[in-house]
């Protein structure tokens, strides 16, 4: 069979820092087809340069009926890649053969105008997405009924609930018929029950025989719904192929964690003339001995520091942990204890089924007297958890700050 | 977008989608690729067919940019007819009453008003689409489709403001005595000429802001300039002959002459009609070809 999406050695180049030239001349353009060979050689660098790589020599092939995910970490290239896909945005080199119509859904309710009601945006957004005038007439109602707003049909979004509007965005999106629908983590926004209705249409798409290449962050949502996945890694393709073995790769090897800090040497170790840290670690106690956190694994936090407070201070450590979008999860201090100086020990343990699937930023304060703060250090380590689901056919995201295992009594009365 | 490659045999994209029932894949692969995206450098072609397909785009573009203008304001559409008209009344006082400017014979007010009709129109619409691609950056990283359609659809949208300002000159002729004249059949020619300068020179401001934002701060300016060297609170009878020829190089003094012949029944100036046609056409396709090359990097850049 032949594929519906063909990618060849597809790359794409940001110039970082200052405008990127709108013309090259001549005289650059040879320069630059000499350093070409050696740019290749320092593939991985391209930090140190001006030049940065979003994409490097991708190839894939997608057939028709496939329903592919595409995973990496933040900057893996992920985003780029569907921006060149939807033609938004043009490759440096390569090539892409499309044997369908594209549909992209980058984001939902691109378009919408707040000013106008919900019908003129239901009619505005599918052209914008590229619907004929009479298309969108014809599925008008099946818009409405998916979004559940009838009787605000008449309103301005602007006056829409952050659901409704959401609702009303991914409605039009989801009734686009193109051959190719490219979906880049609708699933982020909505409340629980919408996500519910996204990842159905999203399946009914598929099942339909159509093809969809789905970008998201959820492992549960991308193992369930793709049978194959590419998996991306500072813009190449790391490995493509059957799903499963694939997301264990990216939870063992990509995720973000900084799991340790360590400065042997006193005078490196952050801090000032009271505190010196040492060493701030994240020890997970993983079933099967790997670094992949989930939400059902114990986890100690341990600091090693060098006191160099006068004796019989009053000392004690004080934790915050943050996710990475900056929502505090909680702050914790230790007993405040008299400790002599030299190096000293801090544990927090943090119990499994307390912490969501997110990752967090773990910052820590050296408190004197339990109210003057010596020293504090932000991010000193930070790690992901991600998310484990048994007994339930849900797969969107569990929300909540928090998710703790709570006595939660059923029966039959 | 530039970098992609039409083939001839792509119908098939204007074509409804492929039905899909029974949960069967019924779609069939066409031979050649729907669609070849690649790196594209220099001059590329305009690629009518694409826009014509994307035409619902710019009509619906153009309806939410009238019907966005006005909201949630006291006069609404009357804001149409109070820019041109008291910006007429106060060039009658100050060229017609204190500096007493000619106007080829007809009152001044209702000579001004018949320039500054075209000319409110242009400069807003210029004005609107110079800004056009930097104010819907969230539409053009988001979405593809031809970015042409967003300076277009904000110069289309001015045509309501115009034609609710026609009616009050209508209304003025009328105080004046002035009849219509055979002459007004020209003037959706005209309009559709004005359309068109306005578009060529929006769409190159709309592309270069996109990569210079000082574009936003010239805009104004170089509209204000614009006016004084259109023939709108003057004739252009007024400038020597011998200066003439630099004031026809201006596309819009044949249109704005034509305009006033239109309006007033008098013989049109057929030559700088000409001259302005041309060099609108002129200056649309510098444009369009400038637009296409630059669109490319749009959505980077923006």
């Amino acid at each position: 069979m032949k594929p519906i999406i063909k990618v060849e050695n597809l790359s794409k180049n940001y110039v970082l820092g200052g405008e990127q030239k709108p013309y090259s001349t001549l005289r650059e353009s040879l320069v630059d087809a000499a350093r070409k060979p050696l740019k290749m050689l320092r593939r991985g660098q391209s930090k140190d340069t001006n030049n940065f790589w979003a994409l490097r020599d991708v190839n894939f092939e997608v057939m028709p009926g496939e329903v592919v995910g595409i995973i990496g970490r933040n900057g893996a290239g992920k985003s780029t890649l569907l921006k060149i896909l939807s033609r938004i945005t043009e490759p440096t080199s390569g090539r892409i053969e499309l044997y369908g119509r594209v549909g992209a859904l980058l984001e939902v309710g691109t378009g919408f105008h707040p000013e106008l009601t919900g019908r003129e945006n239901i009619f505005l957004n599918g052209a914008i997405l590229g619907m004929r005038q009479a298309e969108i007439a014809r599925k008008f109602d099946e818009i409405v009924d998916f979004a559940e707003i009838e009787q605000f049909l008449d309103t301005p979004v602007k006056r829409y609930s952050s659901g409704m509007y959401t609702r009303l965005a991914f409605a039009v999106a989801a009734n686009l018929e193109p051959e190719v629908l490219i979906v880049d983590e609708v699933l982020a926004v909505g409340d629980a029950a919408f996500q519910k209705k996204c990842l159905g249409k999203m399946s009914q798409v598929a099942s339909h025989g159509r093809t969809v290449l789905f970008v998201s962050h959820n492992m549960t949502a991308v193992q369930n719904l793709c049978t194959k996945t590419v998996l991306l890694r500072d813009g190449q393709v790391i490995r493509f192929g059957e799903t499963r073995g694939i997301i264990d790769e990216y939870l063992s090897k990509d995720s973000v964690n900084q799991l340790e800090q360590c400065w042997e040497s006193f005078e490196e170790a952050p801090g000032n003339d009271a505190i010196r840290l040492k060493r701030a670690t994240v020890v997970s106690h993983t079933a099967d001995g790997t670094d992949n956190i989930t939400v059902e694994t114990p986890i100690d936090i341990e600091f090693e520091f060098w006191n160099l407070s006068p004796k019989n201070t009053t000392i004690n450590l004080s934790l915050v942990l943050w996710t990475i979008a900056g929502e505090c999860i909680f702050n914790v201090g230790s007993p405040p204890i008299n400790l002599s100086s030299g190096l000293c020990r801090g544990v927090c343990r943090i119990p499994p089924n307390l912490l969501n699937d997110s990752r967090y930023t773990v910052e820590i304060y050296f408190v004197k007297d339990t109210s003057v703060i010596l020293y504090k250090q932000a991010d000193v380590v930070s790690f992901e958890i991600t998310d484990v689901r048994e007994n339930s056919n849900w797969h969107g995201k569990w929300i909540g700050a928090v998710r703790p295992k709570l006595d939660f009594e059923l029966s039959q009365l | 977008m530039s970098f992609i490659t039409t083939k001839e045999n792509q119908t098939a994209v204007a074509a409804p989608p492929a039905n899909l029932p029974n949960g069967k894949n019924d779609y069939q692969l066409p031979e050649n690729p729907l669609v070849v995206i690649e790196p594209r450098s220099g001059w590329v072609p305009l690629n009518l067919r694409e826009f014509w397909q994307y035409r619902d785009l710019l009509y619906i573009l153009m309806m939410r940019d009238i019907k966005v203008r006005y909201k949630q304001t006291l006069l609404g559409a009357l804001w149409a007819i109070i820019q041109p008209l008291f910006t007429m009344l106060i060039f009658t006082l100050f060229f017609g009453k204190l500096a007493g400017m000619p106007s080829d014979g007809i009152p001044y007010p209702l000579f001004a008003y018949a320039g500054l009709l075209p000319w409110t129109f242009f400069s807003n619409a210029v004005t609107n689409s110079g800004n056009s691609l930097v104010g819907n950056s969230s539409l053009i990283t988001k979405i593809y489709f031809p970015r042409m359609i967003i300076p277009m659809a904000s110069v289309a949208s001015g045509l309501l403001d115009f034609l609710i300002a026609f009616g009050l000159l209508v209304v003025l002729m009328f105080y004046y005595s002035v009849g219509l004249s055979i002459n007004i059949l020209i003037l959706p020619f005209l309009i559709i000429l004005t359309s068109l300068l306005a578009i060529g020179i929006g769409m190159w401001m709309s592309a270069l802001n996109v990569k210079f934002r000082d574009v936003r701060y010239a805009l104004p300016f170089l509209i204000q300039i614009g006016m004084f060297a259109t023939p709108i609170i003057y004739p252009s009878s007024l400038v020597p002959d011998k200066w003439r020829w630099l004031l026809a190089l201006n596309p819009l003094t044949g249109q704005i002459e034509a305009y006033r012949s239109a309006f007033f029944g008098r013989p049109f100036d057929w030559f700088a009609l000409g001259i302005s046609t041309v060099l609108t056409l002129a200056i649309l396709f510098y444009a369009a070809f400038t637009f296409r090359r630059m669109e490319k990097s749009f959505a980077d850049v923006v």
